[in-house]
């Protein structure tokens, strides 16, 4: 095992490397108590990766009772080595944000407001939506008479912070459907 | 990136322009450091001196929009000083090539112009060929109608006095730049050019990157370790997403999207497929079909037959002169011609250029759905700052996203690493992966289709499209399978295995692979035994790898996990190595050892060799260019707001192919004009995400950087009687925008010919959902574009500024 800071802790926390590293002549009194007080204390790790920048730095994310406890960077990571920028370093105060979306919602026309509502409900609202105006707007063919198979007016703007299999699916989705206004970030 | 992050430490001069690398690719820049310990020259030319100017070796400030003069300079410098790599220059480009007698250039236009459809017939920017097809080359490069002696006269016009004058760049300060990277036209020698949106959001972006690519390829610096063309991609996946093009105008694996115009596959396969005559050419874009064939059974399944093109007649096609791009979706919307769509993981009323227009636009839609991890600008238009949402029609879905660490897949870093990353925790509350919500989405339509049927549904019904999600399954298809036993190079492949690459992959529906790119890196080379090569750990390398940092058992690369594009240029026609010391790839004389060649042929000496540039028809890197819509050798243009009447060049003033909008809200300023005769730039910070929709949400990070400002010089400044701290408005003919003023001396007048020219700068991450932080940027940026890509000119319009008297975006 690499002698890392990550290491370390973990070994110093398990005190089997009390003896090693204490005969380094580091005292561990103070790191046993503090590796014992942490909350990444029998947590498991998952290897995930910064969703900004295409420098994709990876991270570690402490999992304890479903709950991502602690972030930090993936030393493994050859390109990252286990660095972190601002943003990076925020991971846990992003993903544990009490801003985030967590149900569906729902604005009515005109309304002033958001209501919550089930997937269930919104799915059918949305599906129903989507084929209304595919179906009333659907062309078979353009104005030179050439088959063109399109529904302009709907269209669809992505990310690209979606996976790669998500932007599979949404790409063969949205041909699917019709679209031809359909595009994403790289575009701005 | 034609390399790879770890790459660039091998350079031995880092250039980079339009990028702030250590802010904006903050852990990236290490590699570049680590090449200065070793010795590189860094350079930073960029309108604002950042924290990569403060890095490197030196700061050269230019006037935003006037890169392709300086790059032009720098061509003529390398051209006339002989700087360049003569052997590279005259066996893998094109400049021996002999150019048709129709080709003109003159007064900054090129021959075919159309003024009226403000675009070009290129049918002679083209080649002389032999009776058989090949292109004519002229290997001494001295007949005057060969690339190289075009592209000499035509950069003959960019004089070191012009240059200067037009950009404010000194002549002391251009001459160090020419100079220092001009050295590394040596054999042994590599410079990498770096680059972000600093280059691409202009009206003249894709030949800004063009004109890298001449100097790249003059100076021998493609292929091969250290060098490059790097594009600092800045979204997470914006790689991978883009690979799989989720852009209007291509197809998975940058295959062109179906036109009008072509009705059956086999006209599109006629239309889209390159065809060369030279037997050296390996001309890899020859096997267009079988991507294509093997995509349309990936979509369409077993209802794809040879009968219907493999579904290809059900597919939408744009009309021949069609764009269907951002601008275009906003400017249709805005005029009612929209009902409803889809806006995910994206804000377009933050971040598309002239917001308030968009913004305005939104209130036309009949209905939108927005996939959000917070409220943003976007999914809250309709009660955005001064409009009554009892007025708002739009009908608004808004569903919960779940973050990466709650999800699995994988995404594809700038050097083209295909990574795995892993599900933490269940997404929080009732939030789903944007997969997962389009598969249910898509689902659903298709079950109201079966069950009522309706316009034309077969282009939906008849899709292979999975029930649920499973990333896992999903990237098995992106690599794709076979659909019958076949056999491949005498091994046995059962029908269902994974196709062990690309090569494998046929026009005749035998084989499905949603992503030729992605074919080899989800292989089953043992039946039943299905390797997901994105999920490797493994930092083992041979000495050779380990000399240039190459790791190729760390997760997979596409393509075929080659990590150095065009490496095969990184050797001589014996498959030697230009330079030993840091080989890419090395011919043992009986194979090749290092990394994965750009094709597995011998050197070119053997006569059995292919030339390096596979991805062209013609194999050779092209300094002739004659794909692109404004000509095929870059020319200077100024933006289309510009604080000047004229440019020392031609006399065209600006791109004659941009895309410009002339709608009652994509008004623009003169040329010259009175009232704005500052220019603005725009830029990211490292605390902040672009529209800054995520990290705003994020208590330290806004923390870190919480208001909108506005970069001013000292000069400025105390021409306008701003103080440091001062709330300012910033204004133009499309919007007004408060910041606070912060005087610098990171941001410098130019001497424009013969007179002062401001700059100012600020970022664009602020909005009026997070209180008191300001508003959008983007309210003061053009509805202009490239042509080619018609990627908006963020980067260069024109402002005033003045003291505030009251505010309403800012607390202060």
């Amino acid at each position: 095992m690499k002698f890392t800071r990550r290491n370390f802790i973990k070994l110093a926390g398990m005190g089997a490397a009390m003896v090693p590293l204490g005969q380094l002549g580091i005292n561990l009194q103070p790191v046993q108590a503090f590796a014992a007080g942490m909350k990444i204390d029998g947590a498991r790790e998952v290897v995930s990766i910064c969703p900004f920048c295409a420098v994709t730095c990876h991270y570690i994310a402490h999992v304890k009772d479903g709950k991502i406890v602690s972030t930090e960077g993936d030393p493994d990571y050859p390109v990252s080595e286990g660095s972190l920028c601002a943003k990076g370093a925020a991971q846990l105060s992003m993903i544990n944000s009490h801003h985030r979306l967590l149900k569906p919602l729902y604005r009515a026309p005109y309304s002033d407001h958001w209501e919550e509502k089930s997937w269930d409900w919104t799915l059918d609202r949305l599906a129903r939506n989507i084929k209304d105006t595919r179906d009333s707007d659907f062309k078979q063919v353009n104005a030179k008479g050439e088959r063109v198979n399109r529904v302009e007016s709907i269209f669809h703007l992505g990310c690209s912070i979606m996976d790669n299999e998500e932007c599979a699916v949404v790409h063969q989705a949205a041909r699917g459907l019709g679209l031809v206004h359909f595009d994403h970030q790289a575009r701005i | 990136m034609t390399n790879h992050w770890i790459d660039l430490k091998n350079s031995d001069c880092v250039f980079i322009m339009g990028s702030n690398a250590a802010e904006h690719h903050p852990i990236s820049f290490k590699w570049i450091l680590r090449a200065k310990d070793n010795g590189a020259k860094i350079m930073h030319v960029d309108p604002k001196f950042s924290r990569t100017s403060a890095r490197s070796d030196f700061h050269v400030p230019l006037r935003s929009g006037t890169d392709l003069a300086f790059l032009g300079g720098l061509i003529k410098y390398i051209i006339e000083n002989k700087k360049y790599f003569a052997e590279y220059v005259t066996e893998y480009t094109n400049s021996a090539f002999i150019v048709s007698d129709g080709f003109q250039f003159k007064d900054g236009m090129f021959s075919g112009y159309n003024g009226e459809k403000r675009t070009y017939d290129k049918s002679t920017w083209s080649f002389k060929t032999d009776a058989k097809g090949v292109p004519l080359r002229d290997k001494t490069l001295a007949d005057d109608r060969c690339v190289f002696q075009l592209m000499k006269k035509h950069y003959s016009r960019y004089n070191v006095k012009d240059v200067s004058r037009i950009t404010g760049v000194s002549k002391e300060n251009l001459l160090k730049v020419w100079e220092t990277f001009a050295e590394t036209g040596k054999k042994d020698k590599a410079g990498a050019i770096c680059y972000a949106l600093g280059w691409t959001q202009h009206t003249v972006g894709v030949q800004n990157i063009r004109a890298s690519a001449l100097i790249q390829l003059l100076l021998g610096n493609i292929g091969v370790a250290g060098g490059g063309i790097e594009a600092l991609r800045g979204e997470p996946n914006v790689q991978g997403s883009t690979d799989h093009c989720i852009l209007w105008h291509i197809i998975p694996g940058y295959l062109p999207v179906p036109r009008a115009q072509w009705n059956t596959l086999e006209d599109y396969n006629k239309a889209c497929t390159p065809v060369s005559h030279d037997p050296q050419s390996a001309n890899w874009w020859q096997h267009k079909p079988a991507y294509m064939a093997s995509l349309l059974k990936g979509w369409y399944g077993d209802k794809g037959t040879a009968e219907n093109g493999f579904g290809y007649e059900w597919l939408p096609k744009a009309d021949g002169d069609g764009d269907y791009s951002y601008l275009y979706i906003f400017d249709r919307m805005y005029n009612s011609q929209m009902k409803g769509g889809f806006i995910w993981g994206t804000n377009p009323c933050q971040s598309v250029p002239n917001s308030n227009k968009v913004r305005k636009a939104m209130d036309n839609l009949d209905w939108a759905c927005f996939a959000e991890v917070h409220h943003t600008e976007s999914t809250d238009f309709w009660h955005r700052p001064g409009v009554d949402p009892a007025t708002v029609k739009t009908e608004c879905f808004l569903l919960p996203s779940a973050n990466r660490a709650e999800k699995e897949g994988s995404i594809t870093n700038s050097g083209r690493w295909q990574l795995w990353h892993y599900q933490a925790t269940k997404p929080q509350g009732e939030s789903l992966a944007l997969g997962d919500m389009c598969v249910k989405i898509t689902n659903a339509v298709r079950h109201l289709y079966r069950k009522e049927g309706g316009t034309y549904p077969e282009p939906l019904l008849n899709l292979d499209f999975p029930a649920y999600y499973d990333p896992e399954k999903i990237a098995q298809k992106c690599n794709g399978w076979f659909t019958k036993d076949t056999m491949v190079k005498g091994k046995l492949y059962k029908k269902g295995q994974q196709v062990p690459s690309f090569t494998a992959l046929k026009d005749d529906g035998s084989t499905v692979s949603l992503n030729w790119l992605y074919a080899g890196g989800y292989t089953e080379e043992e039946l039943g035994k299905k390797y997901n090569k994105s999920k490797r750990r493994d930092l083992s390398q041979t000495p050779e790898q380990a000399a240039i940092g190459l790791y190729p058992n760390y997760s997979w690369c596409w393509p075929v996990n080659r990590r150095i594009l065009y490496n095969r240029a990184s050797v001589d026609r014996n498959g030697q190595p230009w330079n030993p010391d840091k080989a890419v790839i090395r011919w043992d004389g009986a194979k090749w050892i290092g990394d994965v060649p750009d094709g597995g042929w011998a050197p070119l000496a053997s006569g059995n060799g292919k030339y390096p540039f596979i991805m062209h028809k013609e194999g050779h890197g092209q300094l002739f260019g004659p794909g692109r819509c404004e000509g095929p050798f870059p020319e200077h243009y100024e933006p289309v707001e510009t604080p000047v009447k004229k440019h020392p060049f031609s006399g065209q003033l600006s791109n004659p192919c941009a895309v410009i909008l002339d709608g009652e809200m994509d008004k623009l300023a003169e040329p010259g004009d009175k009232r704005f005769p500052i220019v603005l730039t725009t830029y990211s910070m490292t605390e902040h995400w672009c529209g800054g929709g995520e990290t705003r949400n994020s208590p330290p990070l806004l923390e870190a950087e919480p208001q909108l400002y506005v970069e001013m010089s000292p000069e400025l400044a105390e021409e306008k009687g701003i103080k440091n701290g001062e709330p300012v408005v910033v204004e133009n003919v499309r919007g007004r925008v408060e910041a606070v003023a912060m005087v610098t001396i990171r941001m410098r007048p130019f001497n424009i010919q013969g007179k002062t020219v401001h700059e100012v700068g600020m970022p664009f991450c602020f909005g009026w959902t997070t209180k008191g932080c300001g508003d959008s940027t983007n309210r003061l940026t053009p509805s202009v574009g490239d042509p080619n890509t018609t990627i908006p000119e963020y980067k260069a319009c024109l402002v005033n500024v003045r003291k505030a008297k009251t505010l309403k975006e800012l607390d202060v």
